[in-house]
C-alpha cells in the first residue's frame, strides 16, 4: 500500500546540507502497524512529513518515490496531494497541546476534517456532520461528548487532547495513519490509553499505521514490523519479534541493551556511548562506526547499503554483506 | 457572565478618567501664561479693575483647590464651563467639533488596518521576497516620517501640483448632507447623497493618510512578525495535514491567531493617533477639536483646553476598553 524507495530530503544551512532522511526505504502493507524508531533527530519526523509533501522550507525532498496505493505521491500536483492528505492518509502528531488551533472549538476543528473532503461528494448538513463528530469523539474515547464539542483545546487534558487529535486524523476513514510520536508528551498510564485505542483502530478498522516513536520497548508491544532509524538512514528492518530477539545491528542490540524491560534479568543496561552524528557531509559509509562496538579497519573505509537477509529482514551493516 | 465581567471593566475606567482630570487640571495651571493676559493684549489697554473682574468671572480669583472643586464637580454633570476665548460652553463646541474628529481618526484606522494587515501577512508568508523588503522598508519609512512633513508633501503632490485632491476641510461649501450622526461619510450614505458622499471621501483621503501612516507601518510590522511566528506553530502544519488549501490555512487558522497581538498594539496606537490628530488636522484645516485644542493651547483658554484633553483621554480609555473586549472574541484563554 505504501513504497518508499530511496526518499533523501534535506535542510540546506549554512554550513551546508543537513540530510535529515537519506535513502530511506520502506514498505507497509494494508492493516499493518510499522514501527520507525530512532533516537530523537534521527530523522523520523522529518519521513513522515515527506509522505504528505509538508517538509517546510527551505528543506526539500532531493530525490526518490513514495508509492501509495500505487501512485507517485512525489510526482503528483499540489491538488492531488491535497486530496490524499488527511483523506486517505492521516497524521497525529507529537504535542497535542500546540497542534490544536487554541482559538477554535475542538468540536468544530474536528468538523473541519470532514468538511475539506466533502466539497463536491454531496451535502451534509451541519447537523449531520456535528453527529458524524459526536460518534467520532464517543469513538475515540472522550467522554460527554456533547458538552466537549464546544470546549476550547486548553479545556482538554492532554490525553484527551490527543484523543481529539486522533478523531481528527480518523475523521475521513483514512487508510493509512502517520502516527508521531503520539504518547511522548503524556503521562505513562495515559500513554498506554492512547496505544490501545490505536491498536483497536487498526484491528477495527483496518487502518495501517506507520508509528514513530523513540521507545523501542513501546514499538516492541504494540507494532508488527519495525524499522530501525540512525543519523537518517534505516539500520534494520523486520518482523518485530524477530528482530527484538535476535537484532542483527549492532545499533539495534545497543538500543535493546539499553531498555530495562526487554533486558534478560541480571545484565547490566549499558547506554550506547557518544552522541548522535552531526547529519551535515555524512557519506555512505556506515554513520554508526565511531559508536559502534563491533566496528572493523573496513567500516570507515566501505560504503554500506541496506542487505536483505531473508525472510523480510534487512540490515545496513558490513557484518552482513 | 461575559456581560458582567464586561461592565466590571467599564466601571474600572473611571478612577482613571477621574485622575486625568486632575492631572489636566493642575497641568494648565502649572504652566506659564494667564488666559487673562492673553484676552487683553488683543484689546489693548485695560485698567487693573477690568482684569479683576474679569478674574473673578472666571473664578480665577479662587485659591487653586477650590477652582479645582468647582471643575471636577461641573465636569461629573457634563458642565465643562465656558471657553474663556469663544464665550460658549466647551461641552456645545466639543459637541460640534466631535465628528469632524471622529470621521478622521476612523478615516485613518480604516485605511491602516486595510493596508497594513493584508501586507503584514503577504510579507510574512512571502518571507524575504521582493514584496517583503519593500514594503518593510516602506513602514520603516512611515515610522519615520513625521505627519507634518507628509501632510504638506502630499498636498504639495496631490493637492498642488496633481489638482486631483482636496487640501481643505471636510466638505466644499453648501455640499454637507443632512445632519444624522455628524459624520459626513455615513450620513451621505444614510441619506443616500452621492455628490456629497464622494466629496467627503475625497476630503477625507489625505488627511486619513496622513494620520494613518505611523499605525499602518506599525501594524504592518507587528503583523508580519506575529504571522511568521504562527506559520511556525503545530497547528498550522495540523492545518495542512487536514488536506485544507495555503489560502485556507493562512485565512482560517493563522489570521486570527495572528490578530491577538496585532489588536492590542492597535489599542495602544490609538494615543498616537490622538497625538497626530492636532498636527493632521492644523494642516488640512479639518474643523475637528484638534484644532480647537491648538488654538485653545495658544490662548490659554484653560476651560477649553481642559474639556479637549479630557475628550482625548477618554477616547483613549475608550479605545482600550474596546480592544479588551474584542480580545475576548478571538482569544478563548482570556476572560477579561
Ligand atoms: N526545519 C528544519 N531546518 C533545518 N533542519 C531541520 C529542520 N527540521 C528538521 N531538521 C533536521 O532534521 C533532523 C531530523 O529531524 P526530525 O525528523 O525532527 O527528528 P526526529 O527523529 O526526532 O523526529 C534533525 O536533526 C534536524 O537537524
Ligand atoms: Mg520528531
Amino acid at each position: 500500500m505504501l513504497r518508499i524507495h530511496n526518499l533523501t530530503t534535506e535542510f540546506p544551512t549554512r554550513r551546508g546540507a543537513v540530510r535529515a532522511v537519506e535513502e530511506m526505504s520502506l514498505s507497509l502493507q494494508r492493516g499493518q502497524i510499522m514501527g520507525l524508531v530512532g533516537e530523537s533527530g534521527c530523522g523520523k519526523s522529518v519521513t513522515l512529513l515527506s509522505i504528505l509533501r509538508l517538509v517546510a522550507r527551505p528543506g526539500r525532498i532531493i530525490s526518490g518515490s513514495i508509492h501509495f496505493e500505487g501512485r507517485d505521491i512525489l510526482s503528483m500536483a499540489p491538488a492531488e496531494v491535497r486530496r490524499i492528505r488527511g483523506a486517505d492518509i492521516a497524521m497525529v502528531f507529537q504535542d497535542p497541546l500546540t497542534t490544536l488551533n487554541p482559538v477554535f472549538r475542538v468540536g468544530e476543528q474536528i468538523r473541519e476534517s470532514l468538511r475539506v473532503h466533502r466539497i463536491g461528494t454531496g451535502r451534509t448538513s451541519r447537523r449531520e456532520e456535528r453527529e458524524t463528530v459526536l460518534s467520532l469523539m464517543k469513538e475515540v474515547g472522550i467522554p460527554s461528548p456533547e458538552s466537549r464539542y464546544w470546549q476550547y483545546p486548553h479545556e482538554f487534558s492532554g490525553g484527551m487532547q490527543q484523543r481529539a487529535l486522533i478523531a481528527i486524523a480518523l475523521a475521513c476513514r483514512p487508510k493509512l495513519l502517520l502516527a508521531d510520536e503520539p504518547t511522548t508528551a503524556l503521562d505513562v498510564t495515559i500513554q498506554a490509553q492512547i496505544l490501545e485505542l490505536l491498536s483497536r483502530i487498526n484491528s477495527e478498522r483496518g487502518t495501517a499505521i506507520l508509528f514513530v516513536t523513540h521507545d523501542l520497548a513501546v514499538a516492541s508491544e504494540f507494532c508488527h514490523w519495525i524499522s530501525v532509524m540512525y543519523a537518517g538512514r534505516i539500520v534494520e528492518q523486520g518482523p518485530v519479534d524477530e528482530v527484538i530477539a535476535d537484532p542483527l545491528h549492532p545499533y539495534t542490540e545497543g538500543l535493546l541493551r539499553s531498555i530495562p524491560r526487554l533486558v534478560k534479568p541480571r545484565r547490566r543496561l549499558s547506554p550506547i556511548p557518544g552522541d548522535v552524528p552531526d547529519l551535515i557531509g555524512l557519506t555512505n559509509r556506515c554513520s554508526f562506526e565511531s559508536r559502534c562496538d563491533r566496528r572493523m579497519p573496513e567500516c570507515a573505509e566501505r560504503p554500506v547499503s541496506l542487505v536483505d537477509v531473508g525472510g523480510g529482514r534487512h540490515v545496513r551493516c558490513i557484518l552482513y554483506e | 457572565m461575559r456581560g458582567l465581567r464586561v461592565l466590571e471593566r467599564i466601571l474600572s475606567t473611571i478612577p482613571i478618567v477621574f485622575g486625568v482630570a486632575v492631572i489636566v487640571f493642575c497641568v494648565m495651571r502649572f504652566t506659564p501664561g494667564d488666559p487673562i493676559d492673553v484676552m487683553m493684549g488683543r484689546e489693548g489697554h485695560v485698567s487693573q479693575e477690568q482684569i479683576d473682574a474679569l478674574r473673578r468671572e472666571f473664578g480665577l480669583d479662587k485659591p487653586i483647590h477650590v477652582q479645582l472643586y468647582m471643575f471636577l464637580s461641573r465636569a461629573v454633570r457634563g458642565d465643562l464651563g465656558n471657553s474663556l476665548t469663544k464665550h460658549r460652553p466647551v461641552s456645545a463646541l466639543i459637541r460640534e467639533r466631535l465628528p469632524a474628529t471622529v470621521e478622521l481618526a476612523l478615516g485613518a484606522l480604516v485605511f491602516s488596518l486595510v493596508l497594513a494587515i493584508p501586507i503584514g501577512v503577504i510579507s510574512a508568508v512571502r518571507q524575504y521576497s521582493f514584496v517583503d523588503r519593500a514594503s518593510m522598508a516602506a513602514a520603516f519609512f512611515g515610522i519615520s516620517m513625521p505627519a507634518f512633513w507628509l501632510g504638506i508633501i502630499s498636498i504639495i503632490v496631490f493637492s498642488v501640483r496633481l489638482g486631483i485632491l482636496p487640501s481643505y476641510g471636510r466638505l466644499p461649501y453648501g455640499l454637507e448632507p443632512a445632519r444624522v450622526t455628524g459624520l459626513y461619510v455615513l450620513d451621505s450614505v444614510l441619506t443616500g447623497n452621492v455628490s456629497s458622499l464622494v466629496a467627503a471621501l475625497r476630503h477625507l483621503l489625505l488627511p486619513s493618510v496622513t494620520l494613518g501612516a505611523p499605525m499602518a507601518a506599525i501594524v504592518a510590522r507587528v503583523m508580519r512578525s506575529s504571522m511568521l511566528e504562527v506559520l511556525r506553530q503545530d497547528y498550522v502544519m495540523l492545518a495542512r495535514a487536514k488536506g485544507l488549501t495555503e489560502w485556507a490555512v493562512i485565512t482560517r487558522h493563522a489570521l486570527v491567531n495572528a490578530l491577538i497581538p496585532t489588536v492590542t498594539v492597535v489599542g495602544v496606537q490609538t494615543g498616537v493617533l490622538l497625538g497626530g490628530n492636532m498636527i493632521v488636522e492644523t494642516i488640512f484645516s479639518w474643523p475637528g477639536i484638534g484644532r480647537l485644542a491648538v488654538d485653545a493651547i495658544f490662548n490659554r483658554d484653560y476651560p477649553l483646553v481642559q474639556g479637549v484633553v479630557m475628550v482625548y483621554a477618554l477616547t483613549f480609555v475608550l479605545a482600550n476598553l474596546a480592544v479588551d473586549i474584542l480580545y475576548t472574541y478571538i482569544n478563548p484563554k482570556i476572560n477579561l
